[in-house]
């Protein structure tokens, strides 16, 4: 019986050899190209519609709708695309007052998200709010550093996950804000705030030694940068206490950046850190192109922001 | 059987010798994406929005009042009918709630200027308008207060030249912005009596440099939205009809 399971599984394998393209003689590796497309967004906040003609600030910008035309027509250009949030995708316009998140769980689930992690305004309707929405969200909450072990969200948050596209092993994990002082305990309850830079290095640990992953992303609502406030941690300062990500997603402070951020990390290694401002004004697109050929990896990567 | 230790070698050698080549990233790209008109919309995504943007719309606009006028807040210099309006109807809406939880009256109500978002336009009023004068999510709290940090409060607010919406304090100031009278029921503030003050979460938070809250154990969250009081406010007048007061004046003139 075990020999036959084991002819079995090598016709497989040959087959599959054979479908690849490589030849059993010959173990010269051909060429070998992989791009992973990724888009984000951030702090949504309830931004359906397009903003009126007469907005002051964003007149005819945004609009899910047209975010959606913009996805597909990426993804059709490459597959190996995913689709991230860096987290409040709740509040600031009466779709959340009137349906409570609803509708943007279900849009962000037709336009075939991903992933999220979760913001601060997340909790507007208490933790029990954002829970009571969960069933409409056809895509995973990552959050690394709240422990949720004690409150209604207990299991309903991932501390990371492993996506594979095209054999690439994308490990994405997130962060959230401290909540107190920023958010009424009422409303957050007993979710425990961890330590972001220990949580990140736990996380960078697990995915990239365990799960072995060739990128990982952070999923991000600290906030870009506090200038006014020199302690407090954000994108930037996480990024350079850091290594092993490869790019930091980021939310809360609402910054429009002209390019994505280059930082370099705590080994001297560049890496991104990227926010596209606020209600879907803007999609964010990372392309990570990965190739067989060693000669190229000789002069390292190069990014082009 | 002999051959098996041979076999295997094989297979991990597909697996791991040759299976896939590894790939070394090479290359990074990244950019922004403007979502602008320039989009093509999609049609089913936009078929799904429309029946919660149409209920939506026809509740907003369902007429809650009347509005007698046009009021906007740079209709004053230190009070306003709008924001007289929007202090006396937290006061209207928020004191039955505060007095059947602990059995005490506001004594005072304190908005921003900044806070009043939008004019109120004569005719109609709606859950629009609630939302147009207060898309924020602002939520109230009564704060304990002892006459000492009421001090600091009213010397605030003769500083600001603003006129923040109050209701229940009566305030004159003179021309050097120095406070002649402050009275609270028509009486003085003493400096040992407690008052309980009506005001959101931005400004207690310090919002609009408002510090004089803090540190402060003894708040009260009515876990009441600032636009919903209004939106009960509309619900229960028929038409709004606010002026310009007394509560906040400077006085001129030594005889005025
Ligand atoms: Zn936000």
């Amino acid at each position: 019986m075990k020999r036959r399971d084991f002819l079995q599984k090598t016709s497989v394998a040959t087959g599959a050899l054979t479908l690849s393209g490589f030849g059993l003689q010959s173990f010269s590796i051909p060429v070998k190209t992989s791009q992973i497309t990724i888009l984000h967004t951030n702090d949504v906040h309830s931004h359906i519609d397009v903003f009126g003609p007469e907005d002051g600030r964003n007149a005819n910008k945004g609009g899910v709708a047209r975010r959606a035309s913009l996805i597909e027509s990426i993804r059709r250009e490459n597959p190996n695309t995913l689709l991230l949030d860096a987290g409040d995708i709740f509040q600031g316009t009466p779709y959340f007052n009137y349906y409570g998140g609803e509708l943007e769980f279900k849009l962000m689930s037709m336009l075939k998200y991903d992933a999220s992690t979760i913001g601060n305004h997340d909790f507007d309707n208490g933790i029990d709010g954002l829970y009571a929405q969960l069933p409409h969200a056809k895509f995973d909450f990552i959050c690394s550093n709240y422990d949720f072990s004690n409150t209604i969200m207990d299991t309903h948050s991932k501390p990371y996950r492993v996506f594979k596209k095209d054999n690439i092993k994308i490990g994405v994990f997130g962060l959230g804000i401290e909540l107190e002082g920023l958010v009424d305990k009422n409303m957050y309850k007993e979710t425990k705030y961890l330590d972001p830079i220990e949580t990140a290095q736990e996380m960078t640990r697990i995915l990239k030694d365990d799960e072995a992953c060739d990128l990982i992303i952070c999923l991000s609502h600290l906030g870009y940068d506090f200038k006014e406030n020199p302690n407090k941690i954000s994108d930037l300062k996480l990024a350079a206490a850091t290594k092993n990500i490869d790019l930091i997603i980021g939310g809360h402070t609402h910054t429009f950046l002209s390019k994505p951020t280059i930082v370099k990390n705590i080994e001297g290694k560049n890496m991104l850190v990227n926010q596209v401002g606020c209600y879907g004004i803007n999609l964010g697109r990372i392309d990570f192109y990965f190739d067989s050929e060693k000669n190229k990896s000789a002069h390292g990567t190069s990014i082009t922001v | 059987m002999a051959f098996k230790p041979f076999f295997f070698g094989l297979l991990l050698v597909f697996f791991f010798g040759c299976k896939e080549p590894h790939l070394y990233l090479t290359k990074i790209e990244g950019k922004q994406i403007s979502i602008s008109d320039s989009l093509s919309t999609n049609n089913e995504i936009e078929a799904f929005i429309k029946p919660y943007r149409s209920h939506i719309q026809k509740d907003l606009d369902s007429v809650l009042a009347y509005s007698a006028g046009t009021y906007t807040k740079s209709d004053g210099d230190f009070n306003t009918a709008i924001g007289n309006f929007m202090a006396d109807a937290v006061f209207d809406e928020a004191n039955p709630i505060f007095k059947k939880r602990t059995g005490k009256n506001i004594d005072m109500v304190l908005l921003n200027h900044g806070g009043i978002r939008s004019i109120m336009s004569k005719g109609n009023v709606t859950t629009r308008t609630a939302f147009e004068l207060m898309p924020f999510e602002n939520t109230l709290l009564v704060v304990e207060m002892k006459g000492t940090q009421m001090d600091s409060l009213i010397a605030y607010l003769s500083k600001s030249k603003k006129a923040h919406p109050i209701s229940k304090l009566k305030l004159i100031i003179d021309t050097n912005f120095n406070v002649v009278e402050a009275t609270i029921n028509g009486k003085n503030i003493e400096d040992n009596n407690t008052y309980y003050v009506a005001t959101n979460d931005y400004l207690f938070n310090g919002g609009d440099n408002m510090t004089f809250f803090k540190p402060n154990n003894s708040v009260h969250d009515l876990n009441y939205k600032i636009r919903n009081a209004l939106i009960d406010h509309f619900k229960k007048v028929d038409t709004i009809s606010p002026v310009r007061d007394d509560r906040f004046i400077q006085k001129t003139t030594k005889n005025n």
